[in-house]
């Protein structure tokens, strides 16, 4: 299971990977407004599925709690800018460190007092549930009337402020998942991600062979919230508002991992690609049913459960590993 | 005499009352083949956990090249030179053959490329080199037994506890691990310390032999004179003539 993460690229793949960048930076060009949209959330999930992906499929950490990394992040660079203008950017400064601190209490309490596996699991969405249910009474951001940001007509785009049309957001979110995906495979080749892989296959092994694996494991939860945060701020100024009920929700904890499973849980490009296979599977989904005129609350969960049912059973390690050996793209190193 | 790599004195170790492990002490010295042997249920894999820090002893005290490691994690035991096999062999299933064995190295080694380097200096010694891009599940027991031991190589011990890492070898296999590891011993001077069941391992390996019984050190010496030791013969060894 998950053998394949390590394989490098071939030069084949290396240059199809170039040339789906290039047509990615050239999409907007052709596609309307919707596509463009759908386009934007594909990337919104392939880079929060990315960042979870961190803990869970290279150091083994299973969080069902990652809303609370969303929605913190939203919340802090929200409330700078609101209350005091300041730019998202500039809010990263205080949603990065806020979220890594989040995940370095819930990793010291989880790793310190040995909680492991499934009851990891289940304490990352307790924390998430907290989060919810505090947020949801913190007067300081609304409680549970929520924060709007202000929408104007703006003549230019304002990347700095993160105000404008969708096509600046596709280009943020877009140039977002790239630098994510370099990271990642950086990482995965560093001595760090060498240690979490030990960590996520055997962790008392990895300890025989040296490895601090408490601090390791906590180095992945801080960088995975970290990185995390920041799809929580994209998240608030995309849709310029936020609830507590949604935002910190559990189902913005399972909507997030579902792409990463789907694609392939520890492969690099497993969480874009079951981000693109599910996103647009469901929009597809939705716009026959609104055709048919049909209306069914609660289609798109089912369907969700049914593509993870059919990928469970057929394709334990994910769409990703089998497509690359199809398409002949990870390297052969035999 | 030189100062003893490893000491242990007067180890004791309790499970809900039953003494696994009774005021054990003994010394390893530097360069020397220790093996450890007894029937099953003798203590001496507790034994083994407590010495690579796995569990903590309850009594007693263990010190490596004059520094006490009793109750330090297992981790830290391994980052100050001591590091072990596991009796079912445990490599990272997942990974590659070389990437376990750079996950080793990169202890000693910050660059990932200089710890490549040297994890294929030692695939090379363990005959693993073709191997190395192969699953780590996809091997083989003796291979995955001798990738083990790679891997607890790669972190520059300065001893090795190997846990019965001859169990289930077939003759000719454990012929092949005996060379290796002799070779290991005379060629760095590595000193080794080595449980095991494997009769024909010991008496080809170890230059010392103690023997548990019931959590108690019975006999200790060469192992061609232990062997002999009336008490051995009854509590271990039986009828079989060796």
């Amino acid at each position: 299971m998950m053998s394949r993460l390590n394989a490098d690229l071939s030069r084949r793949g290396a240059i199809l990977l170039a040339l789906l960048f290039l047509a990615f930076l050239v999409a907007p060009l052709f596609v309307n407004d919707y596509l463009l949209t759908v386009l934007i959330l594909i990337f919104y999930f392939a880079y929060a599925g990315q960042a979870w992906n961190i803990m869970m499929g290279f150091a083994g950490q299973l969080s069902l709690g990652h809303a609370i990394y969303i929605g913190l992040g939203a919340y802090v660079a929200a409330t700078l800018f609101i209350r005091f203008g300041i730019s998202p950017w500039l809010g990263l400064l205080g949603a990065v460190p806020v979220a890594a601190a989040c995940g370095a209490i819930i990793g010291f309490l989880a790793f310190r007092f040995r909680v492991a596996g499934v009851y990891f699991a289940i304490l990352t969405i307790a924390f998430a549930e907290f989060a919810r249910i505090g947020f949801d009474h913190l007067d300081f951001v609304n409680a549970s009337g929520g924060l709007f940001l202000p929408v104007k007509q703006y003549v230019h785009n304002d990347p700095w402020q993160m105000r404008g049309d969708p096509r600046m957001f596709y280009y943020i979110i877009l140039f977002a998942t790239a630098l994510i995906f370099v990271m990642c495979h950086l990482l995965i080749r560093s001595r760090i991600g060498y240690f979490w892989l030990a960590i996520r296959e055997d962790e008392q092994a990895a300890r025989a062979t040296g490895i601090d694996t408490f601090r390791y494991k906590m180095y992945a939860v801080m960088v995975s919230a970290a990185a995390t945060s920041f799809a929580g701020v994209f998240y608030a100024f995309f849709y310029n508002n936020l609830f507590p009920e949604q935002v910190f929700s559990i189902s913005r904890s399972i909507e997030i991992i579902l792409g990463p499973i789907i694609g392939g849980v520890g492969t690099l490009f497993g969480p874009i690609l079951g981000a693109f296979v599910l996103t647009s599977l469901a929009e597809v989904l939705n716009s026959a049913m609104t055709s048919f005129g049909i209306e069914l609350p609660g289609a798109t969960q089912v369907f969700y459960g049914v593509c993870l049912l059919l990928v469970v059973a057929a394709l334990p390690d994910g769409v990703w590993p089998p497509l690359a050996r199809r398409l002949g793209v990870s390297a052969s190193k035999k | 005499m030189t100062t003893p790599l490893l000491e242990l004195s007067a180890v004791c170790k309790r499970f809900r009352g039953l003494v696994a492990v009774d005021q054990v002490s003994f010394a390893v010295q530097p360069g020397e083949m220790f093996a450890v042997i007894g029937p099953n249920g003798a203590g001496k894999t507790t034994l083994f956990n407590m010495i690579a820090g796995a569990m903590a002893p309850d009594e007693g005290s263990i010190t490596f090249a004059g520094q006490p490691i009793h109750g330090l994690p297992a981790d830290a035991v391994c980052r100050l030179g001591l590091a072990r096999t596991f009796q079912i062999v445990r490599p990272f299933p997942a990974l590659s053959v070389e990437d376990n064995v750079i996950i080793g190295a990169l202890q000693r080694h910050h660059d990932v490329e200089a710890a490549r380097a040297r994890a294929r200096t030692l695939l090379q010694q363990l005959d693993l080199l073709e191997k190395r891009h192969r699953i780590a599940a996809t091997l083989t027991l003796p291979d995955r037994k001798r990738l083990e031991v790679a891997r607890a190589l790669a972190t520059k011990p300065q001893l090795l506890l190997l846990d019965e890492v001859m169990a289930g070898l077939r003759p000719t296999e454990t012929d092949r691990m005996v060379a290796i590891l002799r070779g290991l011993n005379r060629d760095s001077g590595l000193t080794i310390l080595l449980i095991e069941h494997v009769m024909r391992a010991v008496m080809a390996l170890a230059s010392h032999v103690l023997v548990l019984d019931h959590g108690m050190a019975i006999a200790a010496g060469p192992p061609d004179v232990v062997v002999r030791d009336p008490a051995v013969v009854q509590s271990y060894l039986g009828a079989e003539p060796i």
